[in-house]
């Protein structure tokens, strides 16, 4: 890693995390019609902190989560030098009729939530998908595909990296790095 | 991670990193195929033909399904309908059906090494599903997926396979399996159905079914194919049945619970009797559901190396 620079941490981040949440309430209130999905792995990781940011806030017992797994339905598949793993999906309810919150990190060319989008569909026609990312990458997009709501907006050349490193603890100091490989 | 060969020819020639790949990728593949919707788009490029030479149903059916489930196209082929009573040979009948595009070949032949011998003309992926009496690498991952779901990691366990074993490909693909998953694996039957020298695998062998089913955790029943014994090798069924069928009396005598399989079709009252085959302890039905998400792991794995 060269160029390492941290675009977010610490208190921001979690000003970043809190202010997201109250966007989530201002637009869907109390949940009820409502799921979070976050996209395997990375997002989930993310999606974990919005669902445990938003029980504190709000206290809500049943919120829908699932956790969605994109690898079979990635249009990249046989064409990567490196073969993709695939994660575990856990959908425990169909989205019919459902407002659905889409969680992933790192918003980039767009083809993860493409995917996403492929895969939801075998869950249910959901009234509504909204997507929530971390950080929005707005260069280089492949699709016609936008955040809903957006934790920080990064600017960067092709070449460079963006990555959320979580820390072990969930109030432990998070951070978005950015960097280009030696 | 990705798998360590081009085709599955046998457990033979794979790893135990493959396999372990193998079965956790069975494991995402069981969700899909539980959803409302259990079809996914990954090898919608992917054209796979099944070439049958020899019987089957479970086998054929289990791969069809994991081939649509992955929406791959599909060409079926059976050695009794074909142009193989004609007089062509294995090489024609396969080069024939690739010129017309075909990627992947999932193939059943009587002759053991059929795979082996088409792997070094061909291009495409090969699947074995079942050679003689050599190998069915399939049945073995998906014995080893639905041991794993049933008694947990494999390495230590004590798994005994009971039955026909000088005939089986099953028998012989599971000690490979079950043997680089770090299993104690135990044969039982009769000694003329025994291979001599099996030891050598790594196995251990008794005649004795009651000291190992109080021995195992897992007891894999194999059928008794009559269709292959050319001679004698038991005097009548119905003994084979007194001294090596498992039933309900039989297990209720031991102080545990264990785990039954069998890889179909049963015989039953030969092999087994239909309290125990409809038991609780069974997951007969549990392997063949477990077969479609294993076929699809194979076929998933094996299309990722055919770079386009």
């Amino acid at each position: 890693m060269k160029d390492n620079r941290v675009i977010l941490e610490g208190k921001k981040f979690k000003l970043a995390i809190d202010r997201l949440c109250h966007e989530l309430i201002e637009n869907h209130a109390d949940f009820t019609e409502t799921c979070l999905i976050g996209v395997q792995p990375r997002g989930v990781l993310f999606a974990d902190h919005i669902y445990n940011n938003l029980q504190k806030i709000l206290d809500i017992k049943d919120l829908l989560y699932g956790k969605l797994d994109v690898t079979f339905y990635r249009d990249d598949f046989r064409t990567r030098n490196t073969p993709l793993a695939a994660s575990t999906t856990k959908m425990d309810f169909l989205v019919d009729g459902k407002k659905v919150i889409l969680v992933d990190d790192v918003l980039y060319t767009g083809r993860t939530i493409r995917a996403a989008l492929d895969a939801l569909g075998h869950y249910g026609r959901p009234n509504k998908v909204e997507l929530l990312s971390l950080v929005d990458r707005r260069f280089n997009r492949h699709l016609p595909i936008q955040s809903d709501y957006i934790g920080i907006t990064v600017d960067a050349v092709d070449e460079a990296y963006v990555r959320v490193d979580w820390a072990k603890k969930s109030n432990g100091n998070h951070k978005i790095l950015m960097y280009t490989k030696e | 991670m990705q798998l360590s060969t081009k085709h599955l020819l046998g457990i033979k020639y794979i790893t135990r990193e493959d396999i372990q790949l193998i079965l956790d990728t069975a494991t995402q593949f069981k969700e899909v195929i539980n959803r409302p919707i259990k079809k996914v788009p990954s090898l919608r490029d992917v054209t796979v033909a099944n070439l049958f030479f020899e019987n089957s149903t479970r086998t054929r059916i289990s791969f069809e399904l994991a081939e649509k489930r992955l929406s791959a196209d599909t060409v079926n082929f059976s050695a009794s309908s074909s142009s193989v009573k004609k007089g062509e040979t294995l090489l024609d009948t396969v080069n024939n059906i690739l010129s017309m595009k075909v990627d992947m070949v999932v193939m059943r032949h009587p002759a053991p090494g059929a795979h082996v011998f088409l792997s070094h003309h061909i291009d495409a992926n090969i699947i074995n599903a079942g050679d003689g009496t050599h190998e069915h690498p399939t049945q073995a991952l998906l014995d080893a997926y639905s041991m794993r779901e049933a008694v947990g990691d494999l390495e230590g366990k004590n798994i005994a396979i009971f039955g026909d074993i000088l005939h089986s490909r099953v028998a012989l693909s599971n000690i490979f399996c079950l043997r680089k998953l770090g299993a104690n694996v135990r044969v039982c039957g009769p000694p003329t159905l025994i291979p001599r020298h099996i030891e050598s695998l790594g196995v251990s062998v008794s005649y004795d079914v009651k000291k190992t089913l109080q021995w195992c955790d897992v007891a894999n029943v194999l059928r008794i194919q009559l269709e292959r014994q050319d001679v004698k090798y038991f005097p009548s069924l119905r003994e084979y049945t007194q001294h090596f069928g498992i039933n309900k009396h039989l297990l209720d005598s031991l102080k545990k619970d264990i785990v039954i399989m069998h890889p179909g079709p049963i015989n039953r009252g030969v092999e087994l009797t239909s309290d125990v085959a409809d038991s609780k302890q069974s997951i007969i039905l549990q392997q063949v559901e477990n077969g479609v998400a294993v076929r699809m792991a194979v076929l998933y794995l094996l299309a990722e190396q055919r770079q386009v």
